[in-house]
């Protein structure tokens, strides 16, 4: 009994140590002013030094909080208890953010750097004269791949490459039913955005056709497999795939003609904001041209921002791949919000196929 | 019993000792990758380390990450102990069922169900998310390891002690902290190691309760996962291995040493 | 036993309420709504005519391979793990590891387990070809039995430690081959440790879910992955919240079955 004691003071004095320790250290981290923002963004997708900067020509201390996915986000958001001043969610969600009324408008006014944006990435349909969200990085789906280890033959210029038999076991899909069916769709010649249960039907049948190629289906691990040549071919995001290339250059990525997603992470500020003005700040900083710059530099991700290209290197801007011209864009389609019972369908096929698989 | 194993045994033990360690010793030697991911090692660099020292926000992170691990483990045990010699001393073992089935429902059910209702119960009850509302969801999430780990050394201790001891006229205090205690010591801080690990591994259920600054480093990890997890991470994963073990060891032979020198501490 | 500690288990009580039972009600509740926050059985009914069941199964009988193959593994280490000098320090170095973020951890299997990892450059050096491990059966049931190992060894060395040796050398004394000792004497006072061991991995295999995607990548799909699904990405947690009831009442199936009954009936 005696140790037992023992052991439980030890922990309470250690406890007591570590967070005096911890209170130093916030100390030393925030700017001092009393004016704090909460900014709510992935893990990583942002550089730090930028949140130095902004702490330094604001006076206003920067928290920062991460969050894995846009629905996990959302639900926090939806439930409340604690508040966030700017968060990144992407297009599908500012929607459904923006019809349960989660989101405050945005005051143009106090965004002067809003100009350097392109005007393709405003006014889009999900949040029209973007009244609540302010574009920070995009991207598409497509296909990575290694030339080196596959036929000659296949350029995955159409989705149907996939298919092709000299994959057998090397395809690696991306895991989100969203993107699967609408690669399935897509191949079809149909939108991504499908309401038609029967064409749904026959992207799942099609998509099962697909069994013996795939290997798995996976998520964000697939970075590793990718870059350390473990995978061949990989359907995924346009900024997970910049991030393998820059680490293997022997990849290559191509988005497939018949058509594909485009996809935008927003800025947005949440009716539980308490800092407004901050929140204002901090977008129009993130709009600057150099900080753009910078932060693409160190995501690795496409930006908007037509002012930041000039600074940025013509190889990086001048990349069709995942910077693709206007005719190019045509075929692509931005998500819409289907509604959660036709999500749900979507999800149920795509279970459905993952179930099918061997 | 102090038979010395054979040199097959040795071989076994060895076996499953470095499996364990495997994957920790592959962390940590890309922690000096040049390079920037796991994979392919391009170039010894202590970079990452560099890094860990230079970012307070992580240092406070793993801070505030021990700091509810060790707190919560601590008021899990203490709870679940007593909880368990409470099932015990239930007479009616429909009910005993019953409660032990209750305990278990929290291990059974996913992290994402109860982050969730927890973040709804906090919400309801108005708990300020954040330090408060991460431990007390640790504590919770802990309590059925510590019951499930307490429970079978309560099962196997001979009732004639405690039943001999309050014969004796000891009061039931005397008989919890003398005789109950000391026996079940080896439960007891298994049950406390155990709610360590489900603290240190958790990432959904303190996402969803968390709030207002607060973060542990399984938050920071997970959702660094999109963009690629920094080899920063690796390298404070090792010098928190290092530290950990070097603590252990440390703790272990000044115990066995004050054990020799004749202040038994059992 | 005549001891009663009423008062010093109201924590533990009042835990149960709060965190068990209220959470239970919401689950309920919520496996009660459709989409659009309406009354409705239908996705009770869904369970039952869908690929759920399927899954069930699945679930099932992964939770059981694992919770066999962490066994057989773990009783006989922790057996050795008694008989070392320093045990408690062996025993401790067991558990560390387990403390070490799992989501990393994973990762660097995925890197072992790699075409140009350690365990593929042992297979090439033996002379064999390279074969991809991962997204098998195989590396699925490997990293769950290593998540599950410290779990599993720590009640059975609890129950060994105190073991009187005495009760063995009597057996041997008695002409018992070390299978009888161990069949008759060792493993019967160690029982508990065992059954402990069992539903601390049994029990959360069921919902095992991460490494179903990261390690076998999503070829095998149990209750846990389908319920995160429901949850995180259908935003259906109607669903969730039926195929999470399933899961409790699954639960409540193996309690029952491995009740301690006769051993109780003493404490």
């Amino acid at each position: 009994m005696k140790s037992l004691i023992q052991i439980m003071l030890a922990i309470v004095i250690a406890c007591g140590l570590l967070s005096f320790a911890a209170s130093k250290l916030e100390a030393a981290n925030s700017a001092g002013g009393k004016d704090t923002l909460v900014v709510y963004n992935w893990g990583e997708y942002i550089d730090p030094s930028l949140i130095d900067q902004f702490e330094e020509e604001t006076g206003i201390s920067v928290i920062y909080e991460t969050y894995d996915s846009n629905e996990a986000m959302l639900t926090k958001i939806r439930q409340g208890g604690s508040a966030y001043d700017v968060v990144v969610p992407s297009e599908y969600t500012i929607e459904t953010m923006i019809k349960e009324d989660l989101l405050i408008e945005i005051d143009h006014s106090k965004l002067p750097n809003l100009q350097n944006i392109d005007p393709y990435f405003l006014d889009l349909p999900f949040d029209p004269k973007n009244k609540y969200s302010i574009p920070y990085f995009w991207g598409t789906v497509g296909v990575v791949y290694n030339p080196n280890e596959i036929p000659k033959h296949i350029t995955f210029d159409s989705w149907d490459d996939l298919w092709d038999p000299a994959l057998k076991n090397k395809v690696f899909l991306v895991d989100g039913a969203r993107e699967i069916m609408g690669m399935g769709l897509n191949s079809l010649g149909y939108s991504l955005n499908s309401r038609d249960d029967n064409q749904l039907r026959e992207a799942l049948e099609k998509l099962k056709l697909l069994n013996g190629n795939v290997k798995a289906i996976i998520g964000d691990e697939i970075t590793p497999l990718m870059i350390n040549n473990e995978a061949t071919v990989a359907v995924t995001f346009s900024g997970q795939a910049a991030d393998m290339m820059f680490e293997n250059e022997e990849l290559d990525y191509a988005v497939p003609q018949e058509g594909s997603n485009l996809w935008f992470d927003n800025m947005v500020i949440p009716k539980t904001s308490k800092n407004v003005a901050g929140a204002h700040q901090f977008m129009n900083f993130m709009l600057d041209a150099e900080v753009a710059a910078q932060n693409t530099d160190y995501v690795g991700y496409a930006i908007p921002n037509k002012a930041a290209w000039e600074l940025l290197d013509d190889e990086v801007v001048n990349d069709e791949r995942f910077y693709p011209h206007e005719e190019s864009r045509n075929n692509l389609e931005v998500y819409e919000n289907l509604g959660l019972e036709l999500l749900g369908t979507y999800n149920e096929y795509f279970l459905e196929f993952k179930m099918s698989l061997e | 019993m102090r038979s010395e194993l054979t040199a097959k045994a040795k071989v076994y033990l060895a076996i499953v000792f470095i499996i364990l360690y495997a994957p920790i010793f592959y962390l940590i030697f890309y922690s000096f990758n040049s390079g920037g991911s796991m994979g392919s090692f391009d170039g010894f660099t202590l970079e990452h380390y560099q890094a860990v020292f230079d970012d307070n926000r992580l240092l406070a992170i793993l801070i505030n990450t021990v700091i509810v691990a060790l707190l919560s483990a601590l008021i899990a045990t203490i709870i679940g102990t007593l909880g368990a010699i409470g099932i015990v001393s239930l007479r009616n073992y429909k009910i005993r069922n019953i409660v032990l089935s209750l305990n278990n429902i929290l291990i059974v059910s996913p992290d994402v169900v109860i982050g969730a209702s927890f973040l709804i119960l906090f919400t309801m009850i108005g708990v300020k998310l954040g330090f408060a509302s991460v431990l007390i969801s640790h504590i919770a999430f802990s309590i059925p390891i510590v019951v499930l780990m307490v429970l079978p050394k309560i099962l196997e201790m001979n009732t004639n002690l405690i039943d001999a001891a309050l014969d004796l006229g000891a009061n039931r205090r005397d008989v919890l902290t003398r005789v109950i205690v000391p026996y079940i010591k080896p439960g007891i801080l298994a049950g406390f190691f155990m709610a360590l690990t489900y603290s240190l591994d958790d990432f959904a259920v303190t996402f969803f309760v968390t709030g207002n600054g607060f973060s542990t480093l399984s938050v920071e990890i997970y959702s660094m996962a999109r963009a690629g997890i920094s080899l920063t991470v690796n390298a404070i994963s090792g010098l928190v291995f290092i530290v950990t073990v070097g603590i252990v060891v440390m703790y272990y032979f000044i115990t066995m040493r004050s054990k020799k020198t004749g202040g038994s501490i059992q | 036993m005549k001891f009663k500690s009423k008062s010093a288990s109201v924590p533990y009580i009042i835990w149960i309420a709060l965190f068990v039972i209220a959470p239970i009600g919401l689950v309920l509740y919520y496996s009660m709504l459709d989409l659009n926050g309406e009354f409705t059985l239908v996705n009770y009914k869904n369970f039952f005519t869908s690929a759920y069941l399927t899954m069930t199964l699945t679930s099932f009988w992964y939770a059981l391979v694992i919770t066999f193959f962490t066994l057989i593994i773990a009783y006989p280490t922790a057996y050795l793990l008694t008989k070392t000098r320093h045990k408690h320090l062996w025993l401790m170095l067991i558990i560390i590891p387990s403390w070490i973020n799992l989501l990393l951890k994973t990762y660097a299997f995925i890197g072992i387990f790699g075409l140009y990892g350690p365990v593929n450059a042992v297979i090439k050096l033996l002379g064999f070809d390279p074969t991809q491990i991962l997204f098998t059966d195989f590396s699925f049931v490997f990293v769950a039995v290593y998540i599950f190992i410290p779990f599993m060894i720590i009640p059975i060395f609890n129950a060994l430690d105190k073991m009187n040796p005495s009760l063995i050398y009597a057996a041997r004394d008695l002409g018992a081959s070390p299978l009888t000792t161990f069949r008759r004497v060792i493993f019967p006072l160690t029982i508990e440790g065992v059954k402990s061991g069992v539903q601390v991995t049994f029990i959360p295999a069921l919902s095992l879910f991460m490494i179903t995607r990261l390690i076998a990548g999503n070829k095998v799909i149990t209750l846990g992955t389908a319920i995160e699904q429901q949850f995180l990405v259908a935003q259906n947690w109607g669903m969730g919240s039926t195929i999470a009831v399933f899961l409790i009442l699954i639960m409540f199936a193996i309690m029952r079955f491995t009740r301690t009954k006769k051993k109780g009936g003493r404490a």
